[in-house]
């Protein structure tokens, strides 16, 4: 922070020194009390056997809370869920996006309409996507069974507390609520494209899908990527949506893994459980993440 | 370039198709809102209701306290966006404008942020927070929402004032103005909408907010509309849908109205944010 710092340029220097901290500390100050001091904090609770309002001291048990979370199987289905929830959501949520991405990003009629519409999902209480989806699958009052019924394929079932149908049917609200955003983020990327190249491909007689190949994704790869990854991220750490759909029922078929850690803090008390839950989530994140991206970056520049 | 009639046939197929999908909850939302009880009983429920009415959003009234839980739910997104937008600004300027190690940390904690497991930093939170009295209540809610909305308010507004261009703030330097005279009159006034654009986002992040309202409001008198919402749940499957529709339905509004007005500024801002320095 000295003066004589990198040649940044402009007014811009003379902001050095205490007048950049007097910016910034209003700032700083609360993240480093509420966000980063707490997550150290969070770390280091994963180390004790602190529990809610017990009297006697949290004491420091090493590696126990993790290994007891080794051998926990419902903990680790509850991980399989939540991957297989992450996966499941994501990659649809991400070809039904370009898809709609690539159609509004022609001249066609009704384009206002789609953009409006997409602001709804988006823009709504999670609680209350959860709601209206739980009226669309309601066994008896419910839209999708009041439709097979209509086209006559059956009764239909009660599709949230059937053991097969609970993680599909919550996926497809899953994909539905998370599109829009993707959707907005891919045709921002696709404004990058250059026109000219597409043209130039079409007068050189590439198809549609050579012209996406060869012009289209490599523009829109960076953004694609980070909007996956972002995705994936948000997705395996979702709550709300699911709490309110079946809250992680019938028998846990949907707890995905934040269910289960707040279930853990919050209703059974074991605070350095849970956290040692949230360390494991973390870093299970972070490798996929790095396995996602060190592969697309490397694996993906010549194709 | 032309396109041929069947392409476009079957592109103007597939948009419908996305209208329908993008459409069709909410649209029910709204059919069961409307819906007298005899009619969300009925095994063939309608699209439009045969005998629309309102019984279902003065229902909703008598069965949970909703003006309350609004009230709550308009103090804690206000405050927290208003507080957030307050000091994002100022760090957000500093960021975007000097390159130092510490904005390079502010940039890594904004991404870093995103990957947290909300899980981790609640238990924590919610401790430090009953220490400081401040579990159970608004005012303590409106804290955790600013740093929740702080990465994103940082990520926008530093794209934003991005966006100024530095010669401006030269050639009022040059004019002889001091520092702050040229933020308040030179980049102040071309950072306004993005700003106000940044506070209206987290004015929706914090109404939407569900997680956080959840764990740290237990007093029904304190908590907000999402969390108010759930109660109309009750046991697996005996929600009574009507009032539960005409209250979610509600609850959206604002949030929607909001979304509208910003929207684009939003996309915007956040494709200016990741413009590369």
């Amino acid at each position: 922070m000295t003066k004589t710092a990198e040649p940044a340029g402009g007014p811009a220097r003379r902001l050095s020194g205490p007048g950049a901290w007097f910016l910034v500390l209003p700032a700083l100050i609360p993240i480093l009390v509420l966000s980063v001091g707490p997550l150290l904090y969070g770390v280091l609770l994963a180390f004790t056997d602190a529990q809610s309002g017990r009297t006697d001291p949290t004491r420091w048990i090493g590696a126990l809370n993790f290994r007891d979370l080794l051998h926990d199987t419902l903990f680790w289905e509850s991980f399989r869920i939540g991957l297989f929830w992450a996966a499941g959501v994501t990659v649809p949520q991400f070809l039904l996006a370009l898809g709609l991405a690539l159609l509004l990003a022609r001249e066609l009629r009704l384009r206002w309409l789609a953009r409006a519409l997409a602001i709804i999902p988006w823009a709504m209480p999670e609680v209350v996507v959860g709601i209206m989806w739980r009226l669309v699958y309601n066994p008896d009052a419910g839209l999708l069974n009041e439709t097979l019924r209509d086209l006559g394929l059956g009764d239909g079932r009660d599709w949230l507390s059937g053991l097969a149908t609970a993680l599909p049917a919550v996926v497809v609200v899953g994909v539905w609520a998370g599109m829009p955003q993707t959707t907005v983020t891919l045709l921002a990327g696709l404004q990058n494209t250059p026109r000219e190249l597409h043209e130039a491909a079409a007068v050189d007689g590439a198809g549609a899908w050579r012209r996406f190949r060869t012009v289209t994704w490599p523009a829109l790869r960076p953004v694609a990527l980070a909007v996956t990854a972002l995705n994936l991220i948000w997705n395996f750490n979702s709550f709300a949506l699911v709490y309110v759909l079946t809250g992680g029922g019938p028998g846990g078929r949907t707890r995905l893994p934040m269910l289960f850690a707040y279930e853990e803090a919050f209703r059974y008390g074991q605070f350095g459980y849970a956290a040692a839950m949230g360390c494991v989530m973390v870093a299970v994140v972070s490798v996929l993440l790095a396995v996602f991206l060190a592969g697309r970056l490397t694996g993906g520049d010549d194709a | 370039m032309r396109t041929s009639k069947r392409v476009r046939a079957g592109q103007y197929t597939a948009l419908l198709a996305y209208l329908v999908f993008l459409a069709f909850p909410f649209l029910w939302l709204l059919s069961t809102a409307f819906k007298p009880p005899r009619e969300l009983a009925s095994l063939h429920p309608t699209w439009v209701p045969r005998d629309p009415t309102l019984a279902n959003f003065r229902q909703a009234f008598e069965e949970q306290p909703l003006l309350r839980a609004g009230l709550n739910s308009l103090l804690a997104a206000l405050g927290a966006a208003l507080v957030a937008v307050l000091i994002a600004t100022p760090m957000a300027y500093v960021m975007a404008r000097h390159r130092s190690r510490l904005s390079r940390a502010a940039t890594g904690w904004v991404v870093v942020s995103q990957a947290f497991p909300f899980v981790l930093v609640i238990i924590p939170l919610f401790l430090v927070l009953k220490n400081l009295r401040l579990i159970d209540s608004v005012p303590g809610l409106v804290l955790v929402y600013v740093v929740w909305a702080l990465p994103f308010a940082l990520w926008m507004l530093t794209g934003y004032v991005r966006a100024v261009p530095v010669e401006l703030e030269e050639a009022a330097a040059v004019d002889g103005a001091g520092k702050l005279r040229t933020l308040a009159s030179v980049t102040g006034p071309l950072l306004a909408p993005g700003i106000v654009a940044t506070g209206l986002f987290a004015f929706i992040t914090a109404w939407n907010e569900f997680f956080f309202a959840l764990v740290l409001l237990k007093t029904p008198e304190k908590q907000t509309l999402p969390v108010v919402l759930t109660h109309f749940l009750g046991a697996e499957g005996v929600a009574d849908l009507g009032p539960l529709a005409a209250a979610a339905f509600l609850a959206t509004l604002p949030s929607l109205v909001v979304f509208a007005v910003v929207q684009r500024r939003i996309t915007g801002g956040m494709l200016a944010g990741a413009v590369k320095s």
